[in-house]
């Protein structure tokens, strides 16, 4: 069989994305501790290549939010929706925020982070949910 | 260091000619500017050009040589990417080639097909600026990325939906009489803020339109222009690009554009001048919010000031400062690929006087182009001069 496939993984993402479903989600952090997501092999802030694998806080907090009202077409059918950038200390994550009035989301919301479905394509997607 | 002047500019009008395949684009622009400038076509040595997105939208690579045979040039021909910066990046190599004295007389500019594949085409097609994996997947469009970043910016030092209003207000009226503009009507800051969100706290009014277009320039060398009797009163006196991290996530500030604060340092230090020294600037609004960044990263305001400079009047036509006389993106239209160079071409415009919104600034010396590529993870910044 040939190793070329249209439906390949992308390392890294798809790996923390799995992690993230187990409850178990990760960045990687430089000596210096500055946080990244994989795939990475340095560090964009500092040039360091020893990155490892720190377990990622329970909680992040909203930095700033919008609700897409005019999506791709990979989320057609789940618009409107929020999508918010959240701390996560050494890391920011982007994700879809859910379970939340879109009204009601205001920046310093403290969120968690889990894996969820597109309703358009059934992909995974990174979500927040309020904690 | 040879002295680069603009010989010639052409723009086809901007706005939606969806049957219209982006090498008939690019020609009728790159004929223009040839006609525009005098010079013999023999004598065009290179085509710099920049598209964004023409693989997904016209199915079209390799769009460099397909540009100059449009054009009737047998030249060596790049394209060059940086997303809705790919004509200032390549207007800024054209202007190292004539700088280094590899070339004499360069095409450069751009093109961009987009309302060919409709608003959710062209939507999936833009966000393809900002990171797949980790930002379009989760949901951000180019709306939605800026959205995020004009409620970082309200966070971080205040202003309102109604400030952001008052720049499209302002960029529509000074569309009024540009043939080229996509937009050539007035709108009201209610109207703005009655307009349907597209990314909240951004509505319709705040976003730049589906456009399709083209741009060109013929820059020569000052040596060319005198030898040739080639009549180019106005210089690029500087160059400067900057980069960012793609990802805002990954990116230390949210509410600024250091990218394009690297690419102004380096275009003034380049031309010698200051942001003191600027008379009027094209900045890349392709939402409101991104002409008050723009403004504040080209140094013309102190952080969190430029958010009202439209409302206060200080950046209209009549004001101390004016911003995108053109119209900007916002009015004029943003046919990606060819925005950068296209910018050049209204500045070079203005100060000639057959520009209509020349009245504005008559006895202007000193302009600036900045021109921002996805969230300004590219900026490349131009200083235009009156050549003494």
């Amino acid at each position: 069989m040939s190793a070329s496939t249209d439906n390949a993984r992308d390392e890294g993402y798809d790996d923390l994305l799995d992690a993230v479903a187990d409850g178990e989600g990760y960045y990687l952090e430089c000596p210096a501790g500055h946080g990244w997501l994989p795939p990475r092999r340095v560090c964009s802030e500092c040039g360091a290549r020893e990155l490892a694998e720190e377990p990622l806080p329970e909680s992040g907090t909203v930095e700033t939010h919008t609700t897409i009202a005019v999506p791709t077409p990979r989320l057609a059918d789940d618009a409107p929706f929020v999508t918010a950038l959240a701390d996560f200390g050494p890391v920011r994550l982007t994700g879809q925020l859910r379970e939340i009035d879109p009204e009601d989301v205001e920046t310093g919301l403290s969120v968690g982070v889990d894996v969820g479905e597109s309703v358009t394509t059934g992909d995974r997607v990174l979500v927040f949910r309020p904690r | 260091m040879a002295g680069i002047r603009v010989a010639g500019v052409g723009l086809t009008d901007f706005g939606e000619s969806p049957e219209r395949t982006g090498r008939d684009l690019f020609a009728e622009a790159g004929l223009a500017a040839i006609d525009d400038s005098g010079v013999d076509p023999e004598d065009v040595e290179e085509l710099f050009y920049g598209n964004f997105m023409g693989e997904f939208a016209e199915r079209q690579g390799h769009q460099g040589p397909l540009m100059a045979e449009a054009v009737g040039l047998d030249v060596p021909a790049t394209r060059f990417e940086t997303a809705c910066a790919s004509s200032g990046a390549a207007v800024r190599e054209a202007v190292k080639d004539v700088r280094s004295g590899e070339a004499d007389v360069v095409l450069v500019g751009g093109a961009e097909r987009m309302t060919n594949i409709g608003t959710a085409g062209a939507t999936e097609g833009l966000a393809m600026a900002a990171d797949d994996l980790y930002e379009v997947r989760a949901g951000v469009t180019f709306p939605g990325a800026y959205a995020l970043m004009a409620r970082a910016y309200f966070q971080e030092y205040g202003g309102s939906p109604e400030d952001l209003a008052n720049v499209a207000v302002k960029n529509h009226e000074h569309a009024l009489p540009n043939d080229h503009a996509q937009y050539r009507s007035e709108i009201t800051v209610e109207e703005a803020l009655d307009a349907p969100p597209v990314a909240t706290p951004l509505g319709l009014y705040d976003a730049c339109p589906i456009s399709d277009g083209a741009s060109a320039l013929v820059l020569v060398s000052e040596a060319y222009a005198d030898s040739h009797g080639i009549d180019a009163p106005v210089a690029i006196a500087g160059t400067g690009q900057g980069g960012d991290r793609l990802a805002l996530a990954d990116r230390e500030y949210l509410a600024r554009t250091p990218a394009a604060d690297d690419a102004a340092r380096e275009a003034y230090a380049d031309a010698g001048v200051d942001h003191d020294d600027v008379d009027f600037a094209e900045v890349h609004d392709c939402f409101t919010i991104a002409e008050v960044l723009a403004l504040e990263s080209l140094g013309f305001y102190e952080r969190g000031e430029a958010v009202g400079a439209a409302r206060r009047g200080e950046t209209t036509r009549s004001g101390e400062l004016p911003i995108n006389l053109s119209g900007g993106l916002k009015a004029k239209g943003h046919p990606v690929g060819a925005t950068g160079a296209g910018q050049i071409a209204e500045i070079t415009r203005l100060f000639r006087g057959d520009h209509p919104r020349s009245g504005a600034v008559p006895d202007a010396e000193t302009a600036v182009a900045h021109n921002a590529g996805g969230t300004v993870a590219s900026a490349v910044v131009h200083v235009l001069e009156v050549a003494t």
